[in-house]
């Protein structure tokens, strides 16, 4: 049952500037409010705590994709829609612009924000292993200053982040690659259905093959841990490595230690690592297949 | 005047429903109307030892409702009388309703309804059928069966005994399903003493519900009105839990001296509280000839009937005399039983037992196929039922099906032979990350009610002749998404000679319509459909014998004919009620006779493709071929195969109700995985149709027989993809990751898991 | 309640419904799907799951195709929101509308005026689009009753409808 509606004070500050006075007034009262894809499921199903919400839907100053000779940077209301619609998005990082697709559905798609996907902290989330893997930086600000991150250290536990409670998600950085090399993006994620499916294994890999061996891999699993996984012991089992059954073994048993899946409503913990190992042997093989 | 029946008429409320016009029950609001919430149990078992309400709350502005304020009997009247409207004393299952809550403020209620505790004192509680067959807890008489059949042919143990015989026996289970109607139930009710009663609501059997009310209140027939609401879709799960909520409902607007009340669930509660198809396990034994041809049948069919009795000897019943199959097999036994555990009641969902046993029976026949080296195809066909063979339930098929002939252009139309060739291939290259398969299932389902159930019934449907050739058919029959008032308009239509237009379907309201019976068991159709047909012939007929009409008419003629007749006599109604067609005999006691006046017939094939990094079963192709009788609009009929087919699809291979001491914990449609656009494969409809003598035009039945086959030939095409026997469904793609490990592991290959 | 410490206040919120203003007093969190049920007597917007999963409450809020039970009341302030009613211009039905009552897109009728809309904003992004395109769009609608496959005709069916009666603007 739903839960109480008139203990559910709400306010849409006209700036960015407002909504950081309001957030520094009162450290913790306010909790930021974007897309409500997650936040109005959790109202509805009183599973919500009453408070405060502060709507940032309409602030300009987190809105938009800006591209530069570096850098995507991403506003952190950018919607999963927009983020589909990018060109440069779609062409430099397919692996995001996968997960924007393979997130909810097109209705889910035009209200859920990059930014509330990452603040969820949901350990199942889609986009975070893409914004792993490319090494994505996200910028948190306050009333007093701003600070960027590296997003692979931003989780620190479960629903536990590198957050100030005063602090909300501006933009998220991503560098650009060098486009002189060829890269192997390598994305799946396994869902209890196609579409409108919460992520049962998903995985975002890339890498590139220099003179038959791999370099600069990035392996990123989720719904296998606490939190999106960057899977140090793949990334280093591949590194530097070339082709070979003895690489595949080694990659499907440093996966099998990377990630601590649990049994849970949708999934068994058998199924994960098994599926997880999977993933990471079809990425081994997606990676040098491009050099063969 | 052209016939519509065998046309594809649009459906008669179609505009309003692509409009948003169209006025469900939670698009209705009334004067002064207030808002209901239940408050239920958390507990599976245990005895109510108190009430309480926290502090701070304006409980005297709330009206509360408990078993003591009800003013007639607290029993909902369905086959036994052993559910109440509100646990008083002993709670049998989680989520049972306990305490009624209502106020004009909706947010104030449904927080005032967190803040009611029943405090209960536990007692121990079972969940599964061995533990409610061992009896350990008593729920229902001594042995916790809800109901138990017997239907036997034949000799079974002296067949067994016959020597030379392959045997071959079999376990299989299937899981509960939620009906999952898209429109949660909901009901208004308006209350008093010496007013009576009316609801309106989501429901399929405005009598049922109407049966139910009266001992509720202590009120007579006249003093209870049920009025059904455009139904958001049905599926068997508004036929028997309408009348509680109808009742909590007026319960509820009685306390607050005759309000309109409205008691609406969100889609939590509709799940976590209402029924669900039946979970089964079924047990098989076949002795078999090498040759293929099947001796003898023993089977032991049993399903969970949860913690009320409810309707669950009648889904037993189907299911028991579907669960030989379609198979001429000379000597059978099965024996089922519904048992009685701390799970909220099962219910009716499309099928109605027969999918459960169906899926048994299909399945099992891979197994027999295997034992004497025949095809999947092979073993069918040398065992299909025909014209003049004898059913489990000694019944003479009368219908004039060639059912190999209807295998053979499912066969056709899937390709089937040569894609088993084809994959084959595919599945031996080493380099391929799929695996591909293709299985088929024969079945079919009975018509009606069964046995003497239509005789019991004795269904009566009207027709009112209006000014100009207008009518208008009477019938309680509902309108849930399945076309019940376009092919009524089109059987009513056809005989009386006027336009499909001149006809409209009288909202089903018990103080306007008859009993028509109620909207289940692929009834409507074949059965109220004969007396539409007849009670709108008796309008001609009556024209005639008033000299008014002559042997042939035009539109205009009958409509002139009816003014005149309406002018001379004020009123023109026309009433037809059931007869069995002559020779239908049954017998209650030995379960034996003619079990259902016709049957659909059908064969169904799958295609699978099985991601062997994920395994995911994806469907790849789905040809659903059957005999249905004459079909009476091809558009509706292909949707309601397509619609089976898919409810099937999900039953399968994506809907597990995940159980936490008897509580469903998947609840929300996030975690209850539903088919979506994107999850089914072209479905590929095709009718066979053989005229039945006695249905309207020669219709029978389609509403349930889609939902048979499909879980069979989908796993059974899962099995000729990978080569494992997965028993059980859905068949989650973790249930196949272990199947194809274990299957490695026994051929000796490295396991990590 | 008793443990709330949070008030809302109700505040006025002024939108566009089907291209007319309307000022709703609402409490700030109320859903967009009640305001426009209950406040504006606008029930052709249906509730399936209240949890974003069905798509029966989908509407047009500023063009995109949203579910408007996950969406605030105080966050369409100032929003273009298009809904079922609005659908049909001057007593007649839009193409896909047409559609689905020619190739059987509805049966019980509860998810389809979201369907429709969802059919809707797929022609507008692929007037001819592929089956995929079309499964794709639909798939955050479901459905119980009809198995989507004379959806995916109706679909198809507005979307030949519409390039025909184009084609006629055209020439
Ligand atoms: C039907 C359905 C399907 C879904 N499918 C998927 C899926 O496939 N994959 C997936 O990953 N997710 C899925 N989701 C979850 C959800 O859509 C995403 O997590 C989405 O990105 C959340 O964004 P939002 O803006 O709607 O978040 P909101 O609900 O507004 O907020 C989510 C959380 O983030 C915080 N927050 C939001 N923005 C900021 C900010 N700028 N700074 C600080 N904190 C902030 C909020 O306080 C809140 O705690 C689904 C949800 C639904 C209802
Ligand atoms: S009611 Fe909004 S998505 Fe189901
Ligand atoms: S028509 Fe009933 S849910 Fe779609």
């Amino acid at each position: 049952m739903r839960s109480y509606l008139p203990a559910f004070a709400c306010k849409a500050p006209a700036s960015l500037d407002e909504a950081l006075v309001t957030l520094a007034s009162e450290p913790g009262k306010w909790t930021p409010l974007a897309g409500g894809t997650d936040l109005m499921v959790l109202f509805e199903s009183g599973k919500l705590p009453p408070g405060h919400f502060l709507s940032l839907w309409k602030l300009p100053e987190l809105r938009g994709i800006e591209v530069t000779d570096d850098a995507i940077t991403l506003g952190a209301l950018t919607t999963y829609a927009e983020v589909r619609e990018h060109a440069t998005v779609a062409f430099e990082l397919p692996m995001l612009a996968a997960a924007a697709r393979e997130s909810g559905a097109i209705a889910i798609q035009g209200r859920g924000t990059l930014g509330g996907n990452i603040m969820n902290a949901s350990p199942a989330a889609d986009s975070p292993p893409a914004l792993v893997a490319y090494d994505a930086e996200i910028e948190l600000v306050r009333a007093s200053g701003a600070r960027w991150v590296r997003y692979r250290d931003f989780h620190t536990g479960y629903k536990v982040m590198d957050r100030a409670p005063d602090e909300i998600l501006r933009r998220i950085r991503i560098p650009r690659r060098d486009p002189g090399q060829h890269w192997v993006h390598f994305y799946r994620k396994v869902g209890t259905r196609r579409f409108q499916a919460i992520t049962k294994v998903g995985i975002a890999a890339i890498g590139r093959v220099e003179g038959g061996v791999a370099r600069d891999v990035r392996v990123a699993f989720t719904s296998v841990a606490p939190t999106v996984l960057a899977a140090a012991r793949t990334e280093a089992a591949l590194e530097g490595q070339a082709f070979g059954p003895g690489l595949v073994a080694a990659a499907r048993a440093a996966t099998r230690a990377d990630v601590t899946p649990i049994d849970d409503i949708r999934s068994t913990e058998r199924y994960r690592h098994q599926v997880a190992e999977n993933l990471a042997d079809s990425f081994v093989h997606a990676l040098f297949a491009q050099k063969a | 005047m052209g016939r519509t029946v065998g046309t594809s008429a649009p459906r008669k409320e179609g505009v309003d429903k692509v409009t948003g016009a169209a006025r469900y029950v939670d698009d209705l609001v009334m004067d002064g109307m207030i808002h209901g919430v239940t408050v239920r149990s958390r507990v599976a078992h245990g005895r109510i030892t108190g009430i309480r309400f926290d502090p701070g709350f304006p409980w005297d502005e709330i009206v509360v409702v408990t078993a003591a304020d009800i003013p007639g009997r607290n029993m909902v009247t369905m086959i036994e009388e052993d559910q109440p409207f509100l646990a008083a004393d002993l709670i049998k299952h989680p989520e049972e309703p306990v305490v009624l809550l209502a106020h004009a403020d909706r947010d104030l209620v449904i927080e005032a309804a967190k803040h009611v505790h029943i405090e209960v004192e536990e007692l121990p509680a079972i969940f599964s059928i061995d533990d409610g067959l061992a009896a350990d807890v008593r729920l229902f008489k001594d042995d916790n069966v809800l109901k138990r059949f017997l239907i036997e042919k034949g000799d079974v143990d002296a067949a067994f005994a016959e020597p030379g015989l392959v045997v071959v026996e079999g376990e299989y289970e299937t899981g509960a399903q939620e009906q999952l109607y898209l429109e949660a139930m909901g009901m208004i009710a308006v209350a008093a003493p010496g007013k009576g009663v009316t609801v309106w609501g989501s429901l399929q059997c405005p009598y049922y519900v109407h049966k139910a009310l009266k001992p509720l209140f202590g009120l007579g027939d006249g003093e209870v009105r049920v009025i059904q609401a455009v139904t958001g879709g049905g599926f068997g799960g508004k036929e028997e839990y309408p009348s509680l909520i109808a009742g909590h409902a007026a319960l509820l607007s009685w306390k607050a001296g005759g309000v309109p009340v409205k008691v609406i669930y969100d889609r939590a509660e509709d799940m976590v509280a209402t029924t669900k198809r039946h979970p089964s396990r079924t047990r098989i034994r076949t002795a078999v000839k090498p040759d293929g041809e099947l001796v003898a049948m023993d089977v032991v069919f049993d399903i969970d009937g949860g913690a009320y009795a409810t309707l669950s000897a009648v889904v037993l019943s189907r299911g028991a005399i579907h669960a030989a199959g379609p198979y001429r097999c000379p000597n059978s036994r099965i024996h089922a039983r519904a048992v009685a555990t701390n799970h909220p009641p099962h219910g009716a969902f499309r099928g109605f037992g027969a999918p459960q046993s169906c899926f048994a029976y299909e399945r099992h026949m891979e197994r027999v196929a295997e034992a004497v080296g025949l095809s999947s195809v092979a073993i069918r066909r040398k065992n299909l039922l025909g014209p003049g063979d004898l059913t489990a339930t000694s019944q003479v098929v009368e219908d004039q099906i060639d059912f190999p002939a209807l295998l053979d252009q499912a066969l056709e139309a899937s390709d089937f032979e040569a894609k088993r060739a084809a994959f084959a291939k595919h599945n031996a290259d080493p380099a391929s990350h799929t695996r591909k398969g293709i299985g088929v299932a024969t079945f079919y389902h009975g018509g009606g009610f069964t046995g003497s159930g239509e005789v019991h019934l004795a269904s009566v449907v009207g027709v009112e002749a209006l000014r100009g050739g207008r009518a208008r058919v009477l019938a309680a029959s509902t309108e849930i998404g399945q076309g019940t008032n376009t092919i009524f308009s089109q059987i009513a239509s056809d005989a009386l000679g006027v336009p499909y237009e001149w006809v409209e379907v009288a909202a089903p309201d018990t103080g306007r319509v008859p009993n028509s019976g109620p909207t289940v068991a692929s009834r409507t159709c074949m059965v109220v459909g004969k007396l539409v047909q007849d009670a709108a012939g008796a309008v001609v007929t009556t024209l005639r014998k008033a000299g008014l009409l002559g042997e042939e008419h035009t539109p205009e003629q009958l409509a002139a004919a009816v003014d005149s007749y309406l002018e001379r006599f004020g009123e023109l109604r026309t009433f037809s009620q059931y007869k069995p067609p002559a020779g239908i005999v049954w017998d209650d006691k030995t379960y034996r006779g003619a079990a259902y006046a016709a049957y659909g017939w059908a064969a169904y094939v799958a295609e699978v493709e099985v991601d062997l990094v994920t395994y995911e079963p994806h469907l790849r192709g789905f040809w659903a071929v059957q005999d249905i009788g004459t079909v009476i609009n091809p558009l509706l009929a292909a949707g309601q195969v397509e619609g089976g087919v898919t409810q099937a699809i999900g039953w399968a291979l994506f809907e597990e109700v995940r159980w936490r001491e008897g509580r469903m914990i998947n609840n929300q449609l996030t975690n209850y995985i539903i088919p979506t656009a994107a999850d089914v494969p072209p479905i590929h409809v095709a009718f066979a149709p053989v005229p039945f003598a006695h249905g309207p035009s020669g219709a029978k039945g389609v509403g349930e027989l889609p939902m048979d086959g499909p879980a069979p030939a989908i796993v059974n095409a899962i099995e000729d993809a990978l080569g494992i026997d997965v028993r059980r469904v859905p068949a989650l793609p973790e249930v196949v990751m272990e199947a194809v490990l274990a299957k490695r592991a026994a051929a000796g290959e490295v396991q990590h898991v | 309640m008793s443990d709330a410490e949070a008030r809302a206040e109700r505040l006025a919120v002024t939108f566009t419904v089907n291209g007319v203003e309307k000022t709703v007093e609402t409490l700030p969190m109320k859903r967009l799907l009640d305001v426009l049920r209950e406040d504006l007597a606008l029930t052709g917007t249906k509730e399936g799951c209240g949890e974003g999963e069905c798509g029966a409450c989908s509407v047009f809020v500023d063009g995109r195709l949203v579910n408007s039970c996950l969406i605030p009341a105080l966050q369409v302030e100032g929003s273009r929101v298009d809904t079922i009613e609005g659908l049909a211009r001057g007593g007649e039905l839009h193409a896909v509308q047409r559609a689905f009552l020619e190739a059987g897109g509805a049966q019980c009728g509860i998810c389809t005026p979201g369907m429709v809309l969802a059919a809707v904003d797929v022609l507008r992004k692929h007037p001819n689009p592929t089956d995929e395109q079309v499964r794709e769009g639909l798939a955050g609608n479901l459905c119980r009753c009809t198995g989507y496959m004379k959806i995916f005709d109706s679909v198809m069916t507005a979307a030949l409808a519409i390039a025909s009666r184009d084609g006629e603007g055209a020439a």
